[in-house]
């Protein structure tokens, strides 16, 4: 058993975290307009990622990506999180966004969707969120019925991220409603100019991201836009979020691992009542705590990683590293704050801004709950 | 063009240096390293003139074996090959036997042009580079903020108290660069990738032909007597700012005459 990174990923480990300590970090607070990059910082960094080559880090060589791990990606994304200058969700500084289903396309759909997009013509959202279907998208109502060469889609979608920037929807939708998701649910390319397709309206969100409700009013599609057979859209769409849990668990650590760095330092330099805080053991317990839940959300998230790697399912510790890695990265913002008191509710500091934001991640892309709930089945189906 | 470039591999900047009471050493083992800024700089500087004349580049480095990770970033960042010094035999070197060990496996091939830094950002004694050129023969050039090399001659601009002198020399030469000559480059993700592949020769000391006597603790000939902190500074005369506060350090700085 070897704990350590390969060699080659802590170089690249060191890599990112020079980039971030040096490009990213001094410009922090002011490289952002809300949840947008400036676009002089964007065209910036952007210069410095392609000449690195971290560049379409996610997508596979043969579409002229890097092709990089999984362990390698969620490597990546820990050391960007230590800084806030990059926005959370959306559109990052490495490249178009990818999302592995695409890959299932057959040639024609590439040349249409997949191609445009790695060109960064085209720019996509995932839609499966409905008013009446989040946690249980199963029960989606947004439907769509085949008519000759033709599907005539009919439904609500809420809360889809970058809807209003994107040329084409990737949308999950109803074909079979006595099946539900085992079998009911497609996965259909739409253009966003389809006449059939209006953003109804933007919600305002605590982190500052504007998700958006879509209806779909009699809206066709060719049926050349389904990507694999009908009733195979939610797999593709699941195993496109077991990637996604792992980013989750990425991020938690390197927004962790940046609080304490910011605790630690704070602590020993604010004195109260004579003393340094650090000297205080309810400080002390604060940063001891966060440290060690840091350190089995580390191993849990490479780990996880690393079975992918293995091409082995990893669906199951991809659920704990959601649930366990997301909550502990808000216990340790929400304590970090606590160390800081006043200073740390500032907008001055990057605190706040992480309090906000991981906090949103207990409830989207896979509810706290709903994460311990497919755990809980795990663990009962072994036991009899 | 050979090119080789000495570069030290140095506890990483993330680390709080500590000093060993008994050996009056620093505490290297155990603790992270990295190339040092200035043994990048030294790259940078090998890596462009490569990219513009052909041939190869080296890493010769002398440490423990704990320092592969830094001899991979200057293999990622384009390094062709690298060579590693490592016994324990050469532990507790001082300068000299570390460029006697150093000038030993540079002399083992042909080579046109080193490049060191200036001084390592550790022990910045700034005396290996002038040793090394010595043994080996090869005229040392000193503080280039700017180098370039035509045919057989190399050109530096060498940096003085007042400005710079230019400053040629016949090839094969040692140069040493300033930190400020270049911002080194960050290594490609595919250079990283690459950098596993690459060569990294181990010699002992007995490869290099060096003695015991030569090197390590019993051939050194400097003595580390004692180490200590700086003493503390005084902190000075506090000022209260009673709307005079501009006005008073103006007149401190007149007064010692920096205005
Ligand atoms: C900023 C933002 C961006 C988003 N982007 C997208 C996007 O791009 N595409 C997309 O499709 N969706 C997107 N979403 C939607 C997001 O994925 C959903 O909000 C999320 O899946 C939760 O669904 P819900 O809001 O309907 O909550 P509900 O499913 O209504 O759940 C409400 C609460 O009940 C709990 N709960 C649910 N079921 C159970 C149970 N069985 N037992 C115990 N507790 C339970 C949940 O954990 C949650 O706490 C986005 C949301 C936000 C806020
Ligand atoms: C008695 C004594 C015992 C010591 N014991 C040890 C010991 O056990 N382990 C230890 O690591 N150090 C030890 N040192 C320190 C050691 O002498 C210096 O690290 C080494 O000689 C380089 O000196 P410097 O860093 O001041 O080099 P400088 O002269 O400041 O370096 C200038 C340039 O020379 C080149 N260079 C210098 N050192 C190396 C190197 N090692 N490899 C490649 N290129 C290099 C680089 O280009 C560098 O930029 C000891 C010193 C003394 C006096």
């Amino acid at each position: 058993m070897d704990f350590e990174l390969p060699e080659e990923l802590q170089l690249l480990q060191e890599t990112v975290r020079k980039f971030v300590d040096q490009e990213l970090i001094p410009v922090e607070m002011e490289c952002r307009d809300g949840v947008k990059l400036k676009p002089e910082y964007r065209e910036r960094f952007e210069a410095k990622t392609r000449e690195m080559g971290l560049w379409m880090l996610d997508v596979p060589e043969e579409f002229g990506g890097a092709g990089l791990s999984l362990l390698g990606q969620v490597i990546v994304w820990a050391e960007v999180a230590r800084s806030v200058a990059l926005p959370s969700r959306g559109h990052s500084i490495f490249g178009p966004e990818v999302r592995p289903v695409l890959y299932a396309m057959n040639e024609e759909q590439k040349e249409r969707y997949l191609y445009p997009l790695l060109r960064e013509e085209k720019r996509a959202c995932f839609a499966q969120t409905e008013p009446d279907a989040g946690s249980d998208p199963g029960s989606m109502r947004t439907r769509a019925v085949r008519d000759g060469d033709e599907y005539v889609i009919n439904g609500v979608k809420r809360f889809i991220s970058d809807a209003d920037e994107a040329d084409f929807a990737q949308v999950m939708v109803a074909t079979d409603l006595s099946k539900g998701s085992h079998g009911g649910i497609s996965c259909i390319l739409v253009d966003m100019d389809n006449p059939g397709v209006k953003i109804t309206a933007k919600y305002k969100t605590m982190m500052g991201y504007e998700p958006c409700e879509i209806v779909f009013d009699d809206c066709r599609v060719p049926a050349a836009n389904m990507i694999g057979a009908e009733g195979e859209g939610f797999k593709l769409g699941q195993k496109w979020l077991g990637i996604g849990r792992l980013k989750h668990g990425g991020r938690a650590i390197g927004v962790a691992r940046r609080a304490i760095e910011m605790g630690a330092r704070y602590a020993k330099q604010r004195v109260t009542f004579g003393k340094p805080l650090a000297e205080r053991q309810a400080i002390q317990f604060k940063l001891a705590d966060s440290y060690t839940e840091l350190h089995a959300a580390t191993l849990m998230v490479y780990h996880a990683a690393w079975k992918y790697d293995q091409g082995e399912d990893m669906r199951n510790e991809g659920y704990m590293v959601k649930v366990f890695a997301d909550e502990m990265s808000f216990r340790v913002v929400d304590r970090v704050l606590q160390i800081h008191g006043g200073v740390g509710l500032t907008t001055d500091l990057p605190i706040e801004y992480w309090f906000r934001d991981q906090r949103s991640r207990l409830i989207t892309e896979g509810a706290s709950e709903v994460m311990r709930m497919v755990i809980a089945r795990h663990v009962l189906r072994q036991f009899d | 063009m050979d090119i080789v470039v000495c570069g030290k591999i140095i506890p990483a900047s993330t680390v709080t240096i500590e000093i060993d009471p008994a050996t009056k050493r620093m505490i290297r083992k155990g603790v992270a390293h990295e190339l040092d800024p200035a043994a990048a700089s030294a790259v940078e500087e090998g890596l462009r003139l490569m990219e513009k004349v052909g041939g190869t580049l080296t890493l010769v480095t002398m440490g423990f074996n704990e320092i592969t990770i830094g001899i991979r970033t200057a293999l990622a960042m384009g390094a062709t090959s690298a060579v590693h010094i490592f016994d324990d035999a050469l532990a507790g070197s001082d300068t000299l036997a570390t460029a006697k060990a150093l000038a030993a496996a540079i002399g083992k091939r042909p080579f046109d042009l080193i490049i060191c830094g200036t001084e390592s950002s550790d022990s910045y004694s700034g005396i290996v580079p002038g040793q090394v050129a010595r043994l080996l023969g090869v005229p040392p050039v000193t503080f280039a903020t700017e180098m370039a090399v035509e045919g057989n001659t190399l050109t530096v601009k060498r940096q003085s108290e007042s400005g710079y002198d230019v400053v040629e020399a016949d090839l094969p030469a040692l140069v040493t660069v300033t930190s400020g000559i270049n911002e080194p480059r960050y290594p490609q993700l595919k250079g990283i990738m690459a950098a596993k592949r690459k060569e990294i020769l181990q010699y002992s000391a007995a490869d290099l032909g060096l003695a015991a006597g030569d090197v390590g603790e019993a051939g050194a000939r400097e003595k580390v007597l004692e180490v200590g902190r700086p003493p503390r500074r005084d902190v000075g005369e506090v000022v209260e700012d009673d709307g005079e506060g501009g006005k008073r350090i103006a007149d401190f700085l007149a007064e010692a005459k920096v205005i």
